[in-house]
C-alpha cells in the first residue's frame, strides 16, 4: 500500500475534521488527495505535527482533530506521545503513516521496522491503539478509527512507493494556511 | 486576594491583555509564575521548548493567544520551530524567556547563551524587552500590541530577581 492508496481509503470518511499534516511527502500527498480550508500542511518544523494537533484539539474541544503523521516525525518528537496521552483530548486522532524511511530526503531508513511506534503510543497511555498493514484492512477500519474517542493512535504501515514526490508542493503560502484555517473556525481577528 | 502579589498582578495583566493559553518548560526564574498559572488551572507543561511552541501554534490556529514559557537554554531548541513555523506561517506567541547567565554571573552552562541571547533574538527578528519590575506592566502591553499588529512572536526576557 502506498501513501496515496492509504489516503484514498481515509479521505472519503473525512467530514469537517481539522487535519494537521506533517511535513514532507505527507503534506504533499494529503493536499493532492483532498484540499480543504480545515487542512493545515506543515512544510517545516519537522516533528511538531502532533504537538500542533494537541494545541488545536485543546483550543477547539468541539471539533475533531486528525494528525496525519509519519514515522520520522514521531521519532523526532516522541515526547508528543506522552503529552497527548497525559492531556487525553477525546477529540484527537493520531494517524501515523509508517514507511520506515525519510522518504523526501532519499529514503534513508528510520528504526520503525524494529521499534513499533504504536507500542510507544500504547505505553504512553493513548485510549486506543491499532496497527494496519494492508489496504483491505485499512479500508474496513478507517471509518471506525475516525469515529473513535481520542486520543487514539493508528499506525498504517505503507511501502516507500515509487521514487519521487507523491504530489506537487503545497500551493498555498504558509501564512494563507494560517488565516484560512482560522477563518474556517471563525477565530480570525 | 488577586492583584496584590507581583506575580498575581503579572498573570492578571497577561489575561487582561488577551493572553489565554500558557505552555512551557520550567526555569527557576519563573517558578512563581508557573505556580500561579498552575493554581489557576491554566498551565500546560511540555517536554521540550520546540514542542511547547508547536502546542502554542496549534492553540493559536484554534483561536487562542499563547504564551510560551522557557529558560533561555530552550531558545536554542526553539529556533527551527520559530523559523519554519511561527515566523513562516505568521503565528504569534509571547515568549517568556528567562535570562540565565545574566551579566556573566551564573553556572557555566548558562554563560554563552546568556551572552548571546539578545543577539540571537535580533538575528531572528524577534522583538524583545527585558523589563525591570517597574516597566513590566507596560511591556506586557507592548508585547500584546506587537502581536496584534504583526501576528508574529515577541519576547519578554525575565531577569533574575524579577519574579525569583
Amino acid at each position: 500500500m502506498t501513501l496515496a492508496e492509504a489516503l484514498a481509503e481515509i479521505v472519503p470518511h473525512l467530514r469537517d475534521e481539522l487535519c494537521v499534516h506533517s511535513n514532507g511527502y505527507i503534506s504533499r500527498a494529503g493536499c493532492a488527495a483532498r484540499d480543504r480550508a480545515e487542512c493545515f500542511y506543515m512544510i517545516g518544523s519537522m516533528g511538531l505535527a502532533a504537538s500542533i494537533g494537541l494545541g488545536l484539539a485543546v483550543a477547539q474541544p468541539a471539533r475533531r482533530v486528525l494528525v496525519l503523521d509519519g514515522d520520522g516525525n514521531v521519532l523526532m518528537n516522541p515526547g508528543a506521545l506522552a503529552s497527548i496521552a497525559a492531556a487525553a483530548p477525546p477529540n484527537l486522532l493520531h494517524l501515523c503513516f509508517d514507511n520506515g524511511a525519510h522518504a523526501s530526503t532519499g529514503g534513508q531508513a528510520t528504526v520503525s521496522d524494529r521499534v513499533r511506534l504504536e507500542e510507544l503510543a500504547r505505553a504512553a497511555g493513548y485510549r486506543w491503539v491499532g496497527r494496519v498493514e494492508s489496504r483491505a484492512v485499512l479500508s474496513r477500519l478507517a471509518g471506525e478509527f475516525l469515529a473513535r474517542e481520542g486520543p487514539a493512535f493508528l499506525l498504517v504501515r505503507i511501502g516507500l512507493g515509487p521514487p519521487g514526490p507523491p504530489g506537487p508542493r503545497v500551493p498555498h503560502a504558509p501564512e494563507a494556511m494560517t488565516s484560512r484555517l482560522r477563518r474556517a473556525l471563525g477565530v480570525e481577528r | 486576594m488577586s492583584g496584590v502579589d507581583p506575580v498575581d498582578r503579572f498573570v492578571d495583566h497577561l489575561l487582561a491583555v488577551g493572553f489565554d493559553f500558557f505552555v512551557g518548560v520550567p526555569c527557576s526564574l519563573v517558578a512563581p509564575v508557573i505556580r500561579e498559572l498552575t493554581r489557576r488551572g491554566r498551565y500546560v507543561g511540555e517536554t521540550r521548548e520546540d514542542a511547547a511552541l508547536g502546542v502554542a501554534a496549534g492553540a493559536y490556529l484554534g483561536g487562542r493567544l499563547p504564551v510560551v514559557i522557557m529558560q533561555n537554554s530552550g531558545l536554542g531548541v526553539s529556533l527551527n520551530a520559530l523559523a519554519s513555523l511561527h515566523l513562516l506561517y505568521r503565528i504569534p506567541c509571547l515568549l517568556l524567556v528567562t535570562w540565565r547567565g545574566f551579566e556573566g554571573r551564573d553556572a557555566p552552562e548558562h554563560l554563552i547563551m546568556g551572552e548571546k541571547m539578545g543577539g540571537l533574538l535580533d538575528l531572528f527578528g524577534i522583538p524583545y524587552r527585558a523589563p525591570a519590575a517597574e516597566a513590566l506592566s507596560a511591556d506586557v502591553g507592548w508585547a500584546a500590541e506587537r502581536m496584534r499588529a504583526t501576528s508574529l512572536p515577541a519576547a519578554l526576557v525575565v531577569r533574575p530577581g524579577l519574579f525569583a
